[in-house]
Formats: C-alpha cells, sequence, structure tokens
C-alpha cells in the first residue's frame, strides 16, 4: 500500500467519524426541537418562556465567558437596560408595534455594551471582572433613581401588544412560539458564530492571548466585538422578558443577576453550546420547584451547594461531561 | 376589554340570581394561594410564620366554608416580580385558586395585582408598605389591609410634633422610596407647626451609619426621623444607640419598623424609639389571646402582618360564607360592606379604593428596665384615628375614584 492510499484512508476514517458526530447532534438538535415546539401543551407557556429567555441570557453570557475567556461579572446591566428600555417605549408610546420596542431595547443594550467594552478591555483577569461590576453597579443606581422605572417598584403594565400589528402576543401560545423563534435565531446565530475563523480566534485568545497578538492579530477587536454581541444578545434577552412578564423590575440589574448567569453557565457546561441552555432550564426549575415545596426556605444554600459541587468536582459541567463520557466510550 | 368581561359577568351572575339559582363556589373549593418572602429579608416579618396565620384562620373558621373545602397552595416570592407574576398567573390560570395572600415587597405585590385584575380574582395585600398600591396602582381586584406608608410617615410625625418634638432631621434612603417619604414628612411637620432644620441622603443600601448620624446628633434637632427601611433602618437605630442619640435627648422616629426588627434590636439598642403600628400583640385580652396561639405555634409573638393575615382571611371566608360565592367582586362587594370588628381592629372599613381604613396606633420602644421579657416591646402612646391615618379619597389617584 503506498503512502498516499493510507493518508486518504486516514482521511476517510476521519470523515466518516465526523459524519457520524454531525448525524448525531443533528438527532439531538431534532429532538431539542420537536420537544421545544410541543412544549407548551404540556408545561405552563409562561414558565417556559422564563425559561427560554434566560437561557438565551446564558447564551450570551457564555459567548464571552466560555468562548473568549471573559469572565464579565455586569451582565445583568444588559438585561436591565433591554427591559427597562422596552417597557418604557411600549408603555409610553402606543404606536410602536411590539418588535420595534425589542429591537430598540437590544439596540441601547448594544451600545452600553460597546461602552463597557471599550473601558473594560483593557484589563484582564480579575480586574476585567471588577471593572465590569463597578459599571453594572453605576448602571443598577441609575435605575435606582431614575423617575421613569418605578424605582423598587419597578415599571409594571407593559403591553404585550402584536407583533407587526398583526399577531396578538396576549395569548400565551403566540408569545411563546415568538419568543422560541427568536431563541433559536440567536442559539444558531451564536453556533455560527462560534464556528467561523471568528470564532476560533476568540478560542485562540481564550487558550493563549500573547500567541495569539504574536499571530498578528488585533485582539483588542475581537474582544469588544465579542462583548458587544454578548451584550446585545443578553439586551434581546431582557426586552423579551420585559414584554413577556409585562414588567421590568431591579432585580433585572442586581449583581445578584450577574452571578446567577454565572452559575446557570457553569453548571451546564461553560464552553459548550448546549451547556447554558441546560444551566439556565435547571437553575430556573430549582427555584420553583423548590420555591413550593417544604424546602423553601433552602432556595439559597441548596443553589450555593450546587455552584460549589460544580466547581469542584465536574468543573466542564453537564453538558461538558457528557460530551467527555461519550468521546471516550463512543469514539 | 375588562371592562367589558366584568360588566358581562356580572350581568349573567345577576341573571343567575333573578332565576333563584344559587351562586357558586367554583369546583366547590376555596383555594387560596400565599405568596411571601419565605427565605429573604422579610420572612420574619410574613413569612412562613403567615402562612401559620392563614392556616390558623382557616383552622378556626373551622376548615370548610358552605361545605366546601378550603385547600392552600404556597410559594416564595424570592422578592422577584417575575417569579410573582408568573406564579400567580400560573395558580389563576391553571389551578384554580381563588383568593392571593400575603403579597410583600411592593414590586411583587403590584405585579401580582396586576395579574390578578386580568383573571378577576381576589388578591389580600398585607406585607405590602407601598401607599401607591391603593393610589396609581389600585386595582378592583384587590384589598391592602394592615398598614401602608402613608399611615406610617404621617402618623409619627403628627403625633410626635404635637408631643413637643417641634425641630426634625430626616436621614433618607436616597431613591423613589425615601424620597416620597422624605416629601410626606416634611408636608406634616410643617403642617402642624413644626421645622425641618436639615436633611441627608443616604444610598440604598447603606451598612455604615455613623457619618449620617453624627451629622444628624450635630443638627441639635429634636426629632431625627429614619426616611429608609429594612436593614437600613436598623443599622441607623444601631448606630444611633452607639452614638447615645436618645440618652442626650433627641428622639429618633422610625418611619417602616416592624416588631420583628425591634425584636431583633433588642431594647437596648432600639429604647425610645417612636414609631406607628397597625397593631400591637399586647393591647388587649383579645389580642392576647390571639398572640398566646400564635406564640405555642411558631415560638414568636406576631407582627401586625401576621394579625393582618389572620383577619383578612377571616373577613374574606365569612365573605364567601355569606354570599355563598367565590366570585372576586361579589365577595369584594360582601366585605366592603361589612365593617371589621375582630382582633386586628375596631370599626375597619373597606374603601372602594381598596385601602382598609382603620385605627393606627403611635408605639414607642421600651427601655430594657421597663421591658419585662423579651416580646415586651412597645408602649402605646396615642390613637391615631382611621380617618387621620390613611390618605382621604380626594387625593387619591386611584382609577376606581377618578372614574366615578
Amino acid at each position: 500500500m503506498s503512502q498516499t492510499d493510507i493518508q486518504s484512508d486516514i482521511q476517510k476514517t476521519i470523515l466518516k467519524q465526523q459524519k457520524a458526530e454531525d448525524r448525531r447532534k443533528l438527532m439531538l438538535n431534532g429532538i431539542l426541537l420537536v420537544l421545544l415546539l410541543l412544549a407548551p401543551f404540556v408545561m405552563y407557556p409562561v414558565f417556559l418562556m422564563k425559561i427560554l429567555c434566560f437561557a438565551l441570557f446564558a447564551v450570551a453570557f457564555n459567548l464571552l465567558f466560555g468562548f473568549t475567556g471573559l469572565l464579565s461579572f455586569g451582565h445583568a446591566a444588559f438585561l436591565a437596560t433591554g427591559g427597562y428600555t422596552t417597557g418604557y417605549l411600549l408603555s409610553n408610546f402606543s404606536g410602536l408595534t411590539t418588535e420595534m420596542g425589542i429591537i430598540a431595547g437590544t439596540l441601547v443594550a448594544a451600545v452600553l455594551g460597546l461602552g463597557f467594552a471599550l473601558l473594560s478591555i483593557r484589563r484582564q483577569g480579575i480586574y476585567f471582572a471588577m471593572v465590569t461590576l463597578a459599571l453594572a453597579q453605576l448602571v443598577f443606581f441609575f435605575f435606582v433613581q431614575s423617575p421613569f422605572t418605578g424605582g423598587e417598584d419597578g415599571l409594571h403594565g407593559v403591553p404585550r401588544g402584536e407583533l407587526f400589528g398583526l399577531i396578538n402576543l396576549e395569548d400565551n401560545l403566540n408569545m411563546y412560539y415568538f419568543v422560541l423563534v427568536v431563541f433559536l435565531a440567536c442559539y444558531l446565530l451564536v453556533q455560527r458564530i462560534v464556528s467561523s475563523p471568528y470564532g476560533h480566534v476568540l478560542k485562540a485568545i481564550k487558550q493563549n492571548e500573547p500567541r495569539a497578538v504574536s499571530l498578528g492579530y488585533k485582539v483588542d477587536r475581537y474582544k469588544v466585538l465579542a462583548f458587544v454581541i454578548s451584550a446585545t444578545l443578553a439586551g434581546l434577552a431582557g426586552s423579551m422578558k420585559s414584554v413577556v412578564f409585562q414588567l421590568a423590575s431591579l432585580n433585572d440589574a442586581h449583581w445578584h443577576m450577574s452571578g446567577e448567569v454565572i452559575l446557570m453557565t457553569l453548571v451546564g457546561g461553560v464552553g459548550t453550546l448546549l451547556g447554558p441552555v441546560l444551566g439556565a432550564t435547571l437553575v430556573v426549575n430549582i427555584e420553583y420547584q423548590l420555591g413550593q415545596g417544604p424546602l423553601r426556605d433552602w432556595v439559597d444554600p441548596i443553589l450555593g451547594a450546587i455552584f460549589v459541587l460544580t466547581v469542584l468536582s465536574f468543573r466542564s459541567g453537564i453538558v461538558g461531561e457528557v460530551q467527555k463520557f461519550v468521546r471516550k466510550n463512543m469514539g | 376589554m375588562t371592562i367589558m368581561k366584568k360588566l358581562l359577568a356580572s350581568a349573567v351572575a345577576s341573571a343567575l340570581m333573578v332565576g333563584g339559582a344559587q351562586a357558586e363556589i367554583s369546583n366547590n373549593t376555596v383555594k387560596i394561594g400565599y405568596l411571601a418572602d419565605m427565605s429573604g429579608t422579610y420572612r420574619d416579618l410574613s413569612g412562613p410564620n403567615g402562612l401559620k396565620a392563614l392556616e390558623m384562620a382557616i383552622a378556626d373558621f373551622g376548615g370548610t366554608v358552605k361545605g366546601a373545602k378550603i385547600e392552600i397552595v404556597t410559594a416564595d416570592d424570592r422578592n422577584s416580580p417575575d417569579v410573582a407574576s408568573s406564579t400567580v398567573r400560573r395558580w389563576l390560570e391553571n389551578d384554580n385558586v381563588d383568593m392571593v395572600a400575603g403579597l410583600v415587597a411592593s414590586s411583587v405585590t403590584i405585579a401580582a395585582t396586576k395579574v390578578i385584575e386580568e383573571n378577576d380574582k381576589l388578591g389580600l395585600v398585607n406585607g405590602s408598605a407601598a401607599s401607591s398600591i391603593t393610589n396609581e396602582y389600585c386595582t378592583p381586584n384587590h384589598i391592602h389591609y394592615t398598614y401602608d406608608t402613608y399611615a406610617l410617615s404621617i402618623g409619627t410625625p403628627t403625633a410626635i410634633v404635637k408631643e413637643g418634638g417641634k425641630t426634625w432631621y430626616i436621614l433618607t434612603a436616597d431613591y423613589a422610596f425615601g424620597h416620597a417619604m422624605e416629601a410626606d414628612v416634611t408636608r406634616v411637620v410643617e403642617a402642624n407647626g413644626g421645622e425641618i432644620v436639615g436633611s441627608i441622603r443616604h444610598p440604598f443600601p447603606t451598612p455604615d451609619f455613623s457619618s449620617f448620624i453624627l451629622q444628624a446628633q450635630a443638627s441639635g434637632a429634636d426629632v431625627i426621623a429614619l426616611a429608609n427601611a429594612g436593614a437600613d433602618t436598623t443599622n441607623a437605630i444601631t448606630t444611633a444607640a452607639e452614638f447615645g442619640v436618645t440618652q442626650s435627648g433627641q428622639t429618633i422616629a422610625g418611619l417602616v419598623v416592624f416588631l420583628s426588627d425591634v425584636h431583633a434590636l433588642g431594647t437596648e439598642a432600639a429604647q425610645g424609639l417612636q414609631l406607628t403600628t397597625g397593631w400591637y400583640w399586647d393591647m388587649n385580652d383579645e389580642t392576647r389571646e390571639w398572640s398566646d396561639r400564635f406564640m405555642k405555634e411558631t415560638g414568636a409573638r406576631p407582627t401586625m402582618v401576621h394579625a393582618g393575615i389572620y383577619s383578612s382571611t377571616l373577613q374574606y371566608l365569612d365573605a364567601v360564607e355569606k354570599t355563598g360565592s367565590d366570585d372576586a367582586q361579589t365577595v369584594r362587594k360582601q366585605m366592603m360592606d361589612t365593617p371589621i370588628n375582630d382582633m386586628f381592629t375596631k370599626n375597619g372599613r373597606i374603601r372602594e379604593d381598596g385601602r382598609m381604613v382603620h385605627d393606627m396606633y403611635l408605639a414607642q420602644v421600651k427601655t430594657p428596665e421597663e421591658s419585662s421579657g423579651e416580646w415586651d416591646l412597645y408602649k402605646i402612646l396615642r390613637t391615631i384615628p382611621a380617618e387621620e391615618a390613611f390618605r382621604p379619597l380626594a387625593d387619591s389617584k386611584c382609577k376606581l375614584i377618578s372614574s366615578k
């Protein structure tokens, strides 16, 4: 057998393996999609929408933390900015259709994200995290003080309105499918970003920033763009959340929320695509189920214990561990 | 849209009445949802003990109403309006809950009452402070029972100025809630012939009050008013005690203070503090009898919120029994028509904006020498009559009032 034959054989096997993996992924995604489409007939739609909004928020956060290696401790600011902007616009300008309000909220969050990014990426590691936290606290105080947010009481009575002036979103099912479509679009976008050449540069920055610099990449620009995309998607999550719940509140701006999204991402699996989605589903469910049961006094300690356990014993999160297992046993 | 629905519903209801058909209790069950902070800042104020008060009310009523079962579902609101809104929505739309009780953080209450209004059910608000709940956020579907910020920030200053505290210094939490209270206090003090000699705003939340308290002390004002709530208030009181503010002759007026706060602070730190309360456990034989039973169940004395939950639940069940219906509007009307005379209050009444107006009390925290035990905390100085205690309807921004 000649050298070239061996090479082509190896290539063929690799291709085969890849195809098998692609098929597996496609099947998994297909099953998930069907489940998501049928879910509102089994479960309570508003609760599902809450999960989807937080899942989008976690996916956005993960793009920055999991794929670029930047730990932002201020993502609540974007969630809240999106929510308050959309809520304020939709409650005060009845001419706006729902999607216009959502787009406006998302854009404002994007601009804020650009501001955050330009200031914070000058520092690395813990300093980066602290700068984002400090900026997010400034945003929090802005929302506490501004009369239009209703301060502690929150902004209430946001109308859901009609999508494109046609589809009545007061109906929970319509609202659910709208949120689902937006969520899936964003999820696919992040998937596309991560597998694009740009995404590979982000991963390179995460693994070894000096080497990425020495290869000639303008690292700062890549980071700023990743930050802005992440902030935009987080803002979109907040905008949709304010429409779903018809309110925006200070909870979204509080640093607890920035912590919660870290928890969701870590538990689900940092640096994986499905991880944050699973993490968000899990955390929202734990909060809800425990809040109803006899353990309701213990929600925070339990979440804390899960966090510690994840960090100590399975650092790659649920999805990460499953992937490892699959690779080991089925590769 | 909702008005049309309500009109239609009442038309159908009256048609049924005329036809002699009996009004009904849906599913032959009265289902009560108890939504409160079970694990956070407001746990002691309402929390698990509030649930106990609710259960006591149901047990005292006999466990059934007109042969219908009474069921309770509970949830922790985690002080989050979205948790509140989704939980209440699910309760009302899927689980056939008829009435929502508890309702503590104002943001939670406003979010929940919006959902309750959409579904035309009933909410009995006991834990919340904000007077906006029966003002700009009023709905025909809830009743605000125990107290509100108007009563608290009007009651204490009026009484203190009348008792000779002429000059005031206000310590304000720097956000909407604090600003609103500062404005209320200023208005009341000046209207009664007192004078505001100074005020200072502190960030929300503030762990260290030393510099603020020192400035207040240096102002030489007769009274230092705390226009803040929760941990800010207790921190300010602790700091004031360390600097010997009351001992040096100044009065501290707490605007939003609960028995559970004072219990946590102890009489040593809180002595001399003047505050307004809607109810106190050691007022008369009736309150003591109920509080003893409550203490046996929970190990703590009830706050005014616990008493309010008990009283309002009994009123509700009584109205359901009298009308034989769990329809929100029927029950609310019956409750409005019935004066409240129980261990919580005498001659309390529910106005059309949903505000339950009743006598409030100016109390002073006892000194360690005066106090005979862990829970012997207040002296009642005077009764603030209901007409003075709550916002007059003439000043109301409630949509139910202006539409008349």
